[in-house]
């Protein structure tokens, strides 16, 4: 960097890629729960260097400031995260999402304003124009990753209804404003005027908001994947402004990670990214006439005695929980159900689909939280080929990733999606609080009316109890 | 360093990405996303130039107000992520 009157020594580039280097080691810790705690605390030990290196080279001047900006900052963040509730961690990861997005927009802005002690432009304040560019994009990225965040998190935390919202003409709006932003971009490179910064980070905050209002809450997991990975460009495009090796590294990370997530739950629900961001999914209980057109069919109720005696005498229970269970509170009682079974000698194992929960992975926290070991707890493409020698498959808060349509009938919107073979098992014993409610995707499900099914008609957690009850006898 | 030499950097770094994020185990699934919060708030680095620079008390104190936010996601990111991973056991040995 020729313009600096003095460059940085090397040990000050050295120490930033310590830290990009830590930082894939953190996340090279969660290929396995045995190695995951140690992966954090690389994490942690990469972050302190990049925030000392920094903090060593550029004048300690303000420290009583920025010591002050961090004990606010970290103290609220820590007690966040101590608190928050396992059940609620989307939206937490939404907000904090959010966060990067504005920091990136508040840095970018202040290297705008003081691009010398940024070291992107000469003596006469002139900002070069590579730096433009990529100053611009990381201020817009910013922006839309706040916006958009802000936005699913008031979805996910029911504040704002997680119906899609329709404005007529969205796609002609979504793409002028985008154009005015990739326009504005290069505009900025011949005209660094207030203007021009302050129209782009309006517009990008305003397609943020655009792009996530139309998207329902069926599809909420591929969207805070989706703006996780945002997080990371923005941060990426800060490291290029500010060439900083550790900013890049990590934001290539990030964006990278978001967007494999996005790609495994679109793949989970058999949607298409496209179809995804166009948004309206969940919009009308649409397939209602399919239900209604239905001829009653015959279904079997069973109570809680003998689902208990059913599953003592089993071999091998299969638990498929969905979110439902969550909402019900009845993890907890779930694990004491699989205690009691393994005690009466059976063999008892936990199917999670990728959405089962409320974003990738959210079931497996929830399963863990209540203590069930991870061992027992199995992927999709794990456990589909051992429901034929299952006794019984438990179905509890889950419905349309157990619905044979999504595997025969080309009509259903479910269609293509992978769903478990619950139909193979010898009984299946589906916890549902009415027959009248349907999933998600509104479509009825030929489970309920096989012969080998029992519908226990209950809240799950009353009904789970009841099971406990009747299997400590 | 120059522009090509910095791209290369972040070329390579999206392939280590892609490789090492498809050998996450999908159960930890939430901790990652946890993580990676924590870490894109890296981005800490350049709020803490702009906070400590002199020359424009408005880029200063957008910079300390951009350190605070990346504090709230550092610190909160990985406490969550310690949090959630020390849940995680394997069966009780018998």
């Amino acid at each position: 960097m020729e313009h600096l009157a003095s460059a940085p020594p090397a040990w000050v580039g050295l120490a930033y890629l310590a830290a990009g280097v830590l930082f894939i080691m953190a996340l090279r810790g969660l290929s396995s729960p045995a190695t995951s705690r140690a992966g954090n605390r690389y994490g942690i030990i990469g972050m302190t260097i990049a925030m000392v290196t920094t903090l060593l080279t550029h004048g300690a001047a303000s420290l009583p400031e920025i010591a002050g900006a961090i004990a606010i900052g970290g103290g609220a963040g820590f007690v966040t995260a101590r608190r928050i509730k396992m059940t609620d961690m989307p939206q937490l990861v939404a907000a904090f999402h959010s966060l990067v997005g504005m920091a990136a927009v508040l840095v970018g802005i202040a290297a705008y304003l003081n691009p010398i002690a940024f070291g992107i432009a000469g003596a006469d304040g002139v900002i070069e124009v590579q730096s433009r560019i990529e100053m611009g994009l990381g201020i817009a990225i910013g922006a839309i990753t706040f916006s958009g965040s802000v936005i699913a998190f008031l979805k996910l935390n029911g504040n704002m209804s997680g119906s899609p919202i329709m404005l007529p003409g969205r796609h002609v709006i979504n793409l002028g404003t985008l154009v005015g932003i990739l326009g504005l971009t290069a505009y900025f490179t011949v005209d660094q005027s207030p203007w021009v910064i302050t129209v782009i980070t309006a517009l990008s905050f305003l397609i943020g908001f655009l792009l996530i209002i139309p998207i329902g809450g069926a599809d909420m997991p591929v969207v805070v994947s989706m703006l996780n990975s945002y997080s990371g460009w923005a941060a990426a495009a800060m490291g290029f402004t500010l060439h900083n090796t550790a900013m890049i590294i990590t934001g290539a990370l990030v964006g990278s990670s978001g967007a494999i997530l996005s790609y495994i739950m679109c793949k989970a629900m058999n949607r298409s990214f496209i179809s995804v961001i166009a948004g309206g999914f969940g919009a009308a209980p649409e397939a209602s006439s399919g239900g209604a057109a239905k001829v009653q069919r015959p279904w079997k109720r069973g109570a809680a005695e003998d689902a208990a005696y059913l599953m003592k005498e089993a071999e091998t229970v299969i638990i498929i929980p969905g979110y439902g269970m969550a909402v019900a509170q009845a993890q907890h009682v779930l694990r004491e159900m699989g205690d009691l079974l393994k005690k009466a000698g059976v063999n008892v194992k936990y199917a999670i689909h990728p959405v089962a929960g409320r974003m990738p992975g959210h079931m497996n926290v929830l399963l863990a939280e209540a203590n069930v070991p991870y061992d027992e707890v199995f992927e999709l493409e794990d456990i589909n080929g051992e429901f034929a020698q299952a006794d019984v498959a438990f179905i509890i808060g889950a419905n349309d990733v157990v619905n044979p349509a999504a595997k025969t009938d080309k009509s259903s919107p479910i269609y293509g999606m992978p769903v478990f073979d619950v139909d193979k098992a010898k009984t299946v014993m589906f916890i549902k609080r009415s027959m009248g409610g349907v999933g998600y995707a509104g479509v009825d499900n030929d489970v309920f009316y096989m012969d080998q099914t029992m519908m226990l008609l209950a809240d799950a957690k009353k009904m789970v109890e009841d099971i406990n009850k009747a299997l400590a006898h | 360093m120059d522009f090509v030499s910095i791209l290369s950097v972040f070329v390579m770094a999206c392939f280590v990405g892609y490789y090492v994020v498809w050998s996450v185990t999908p159960a930890l699934h939430t901790p990652l996303m946890a993580v990676t919060n924590a870490i894109s708030s890296v981005i800490v680095v350049g709020a803490l130039v702009a906070g400590a620079a002199e020359g424009s008390v408005v880029s200063k104190w957008l910079g300390l107000g951009a350190v605070v936010l990346a504090s709230v996601n550092i610190f909160g990111g990985f406490a969550v992520t310690e949090r959630m991973l020390a849940m995680y056991k394997k069966k009780e040995k018998k």
